[in-house]
């Protein structure tokens, strides 16, 4: 069955987040033939539009507003909720980030529909849209449906294949007034301590911390590390509580949940609740003192050592792999 | 000050999982209140001990969840609202449960409602945002740090380790991140004084609801395990070639770099 799915695309720093390529993927599963239309919400991203397109959507509506600089539930409901009502989507797909969480339930709500949070993967099966998602910390997963009404799913980062952009495809990007008004909550100030370096949350590899890092300085070699890697830096909650870092690298059932390729756990010993955000990982490399961590049991490679000496080895080895690349 | 919080019972997530005619199997398995509730009722105390007023904790599921209840009463709330869907609800889901809720609450005078921000075990996050809206009051998610003053409140927004400080007006519904306070243990003396305090028992009949109301818009069609990892390589040898090792495994094996 062919449907008509809105994929709202979310903006970083100017540039489109890569979820936002992942759910324009995810809305071509859910679409069955049918049409992905780019949404695009802030005060100034009509020129974004054209990239919706290289990577899925057939075309693009955008709604600019000055209301719209920063996300705010209210100003961004109007505006997704103006293009709903113009173009009456079958299916509605968004990332599950901090915009996505914060956004899709209150949609939902407004739509009286169901809410299919944080997907990890969609088929078709059955005739039916089928999605999985972690439950239970990422210690179980169910398969859910939607029985009534729009399909309607906030998909994980890092998770479903983007499709391969295409550049030599354009489309139309068509611009809708939207009167943003009555804004109950006011952003005072943001104070920005995660935006260094890669996003965390969508990093292809992560180097994270735990409390054998030590101290504050122990975080440099693995801050070398991930530079190299062109990855991003993670800590336990120990670590954090510790004050070696701060805790918006918190990887954890209270912290951050990541799913990056290649996940390199130093100086963690493995409590359950960092496992819950990270265990989904493709792949897991376990550098710890102790050969009986519990790391080392969803680790598929481990070193037994300091990671004051594996760090700084591994670095360089990377750097000649570079090299030789 | 009237204030509500959002509780839900919970798994234990230091338990094993495991899974018995294609559900979580909860023998013998341990429940508590959701982590990030216990936060949102902790605030609500604190919230209430400053500015004078009633906590009341709310929850949807079935009788079993009064144990949780007591405990938020002994931790300090004033009175608890169970709304038991168990033999009514042949399936439910974050639309269900918010609908119940909110059904509740469009007819009580209301401040503030605080609710946890995820819950361990659905992991979906829906129903705080949804029952805002359901009621059409703001709300802030995930947020870190409550001021109130007046009608007036100072939000901090945990937004994906970033902060942002937002103000609004009540009444309002927030959901608790971690690191919002520290919940308190219930003491003796609480425990023995919650046994008296006021626990309503309601249906969906007493919220003028049938089951057709509140149907969910969702299935689950299957539960299963994660397959499971088999024993990783712990890497032997001198220290160098175990890095120059795993460096090879990586780019040729795993092919991650």
């Amino acid at each position: 069955m062919a449907r008509k799915v809105l994929v709202l695309g979310e903006v970083r720093d100017g540039a489109l987040r890569n979820v936002t390529f992942e759910a324009l993927s995810a809305g071509k599963t859910i679409a069955e033939g049918g049409e992905v239309v780019g949404v695009l919400v802030g005060e100034s991203v009509s020129a974004l539009g054209q990239e919706l397109i290289q990577h899925g959507a057939s075309r693009v509506v955008v709604v600019e507003h000055a209301e719209l600089a920063q996300y705010t539930s209210d100003g961004y409901s109007q505006a997704l909720l103006a293009v709903i009502e113009e173009e009456k989507p079958e299916g509605l797909v968004l990332g599950h980030t901090a915009l996505g969480k914060d956004l899709s339930p209150r949609i939902a709500g407004k739509l009286n529909s169901g809410l299919i949070s944080d997907a990890t993967a969609i088929e078709v099966a059955g005739g039916n849209i089928v999605f999985t998602r972690p439950i239970y910390s990422g210690k179980a997963f169910e398969k859910k449906i939607v029985t009534d009404g729009i399909i309607f799913a906030t998909i994980r980062p890092n998770n479903i294949p983007a499709l391969q952009k295409d550049e030599s495809l354009s489309g139309e990007v068509h611009s809708l007034t939207v009167d943003i008004k009555n804004l109950r909550t006011m952003i005072k100030e943001v104070v920005r301590k995660a935006s260094e370096g890669v996003d965390l949350s969508e990093a292809k590899v992560v180097i994270a911390g735990g409390r054998g890092v030590k101290s504050e300085e122990g975080f440099e070699p693995l801050k070398e590390l991930a530079t190299v890697l062109g990855g991003a830096v993670g800590a336990s909650r120990g670590a954090c509580d510790a004050e070696y870092c701060d805790y918006s690298l918190q990887i954890g059932q209270t912290g951050k949940v990541v799913t990056p390729d290649l996940y390199i756990a130093c100086g963690i010993s493995g409590a359950i609740q960092h496992l819950a955000g990270m265990s989904n990982s493709k792949v897991i490399v376990a550098i710890n003192k102790d050969p009986e961590a519990n790391i080392f049991k969803v680790a598929d490679y481990g070193i037994v050592g300091d990671l004051f000496e594996v760090v700084p080895l591994l670095t360089e080895e990377f750097k000649k792999l570079k090299i030789n690349a | 000050m009237n204030i509500y919080v959002l509780l839900k019972r919970t798994f234990d997530t230091e338990e094993k999982i495991t899974i018995a005619s294609g559900k979580i199997n909860e023998d013998g398995a341990e429940f508590i209140i959701n982590p990030y509730d216990e936060y949102a009722v902790e605030e609500a105390i604190q919230v209430r001990d400053a500015h004078g007023g009633e906590v009341t904790v709310i929850s949807v599921g079935n009788e079993e969840s009064e144990k949780q209840l007591r405990t938020a009463l002994a931790m300090g709330a004033d009175k608890a609202v169970l709304v038991n869907i168990e033999d009514e609800v042949e399936a439910s889901d974050q639309y269900t449960t918010a609908k119940v809720i909110a059904q509740y609450l469009k007819d009580q005078e209301i401040d503030l409602i605080i609710a946890g921000n995820v819950a361990i075990d659905g992991g979906s996050g829906q129903v705080g945002p949804r029952v805002a809206e359901l009621l059409e009051i703001p709300y802030v998610t995930t947020i870190t740090k409550l001021e109130i003053e007046g009608t007036k409140a100072t939000v901090v927004r945990d937004v994906e380790g970033d902060s942002e400080v937002i103000e609004t007006c009540l009444p309002l519904l927030v959901t608790a991140q971690q690191g919002l306070n520290e919940p308190r243990y219930p003491s003796l003396p609480g425990i023995m004084k919650a046994k008296k305090k006021p626990l309503a028992e309601l249906e969906l009949d007493d919220l003028d609801l049938e089951e057709d109301d509140v149907a969910a818009k969702t299935n689950t069609i299957e539960i299963y395990l994660p397959p499971k990892k088999e024993a990783g390589k712990v890497l032997t040898g001198d220290l160098n070639d175990q890095v120059k090792e795993l460096v090879t495994l990586l780019h040729t094996e795993a092919k991650v770099v």
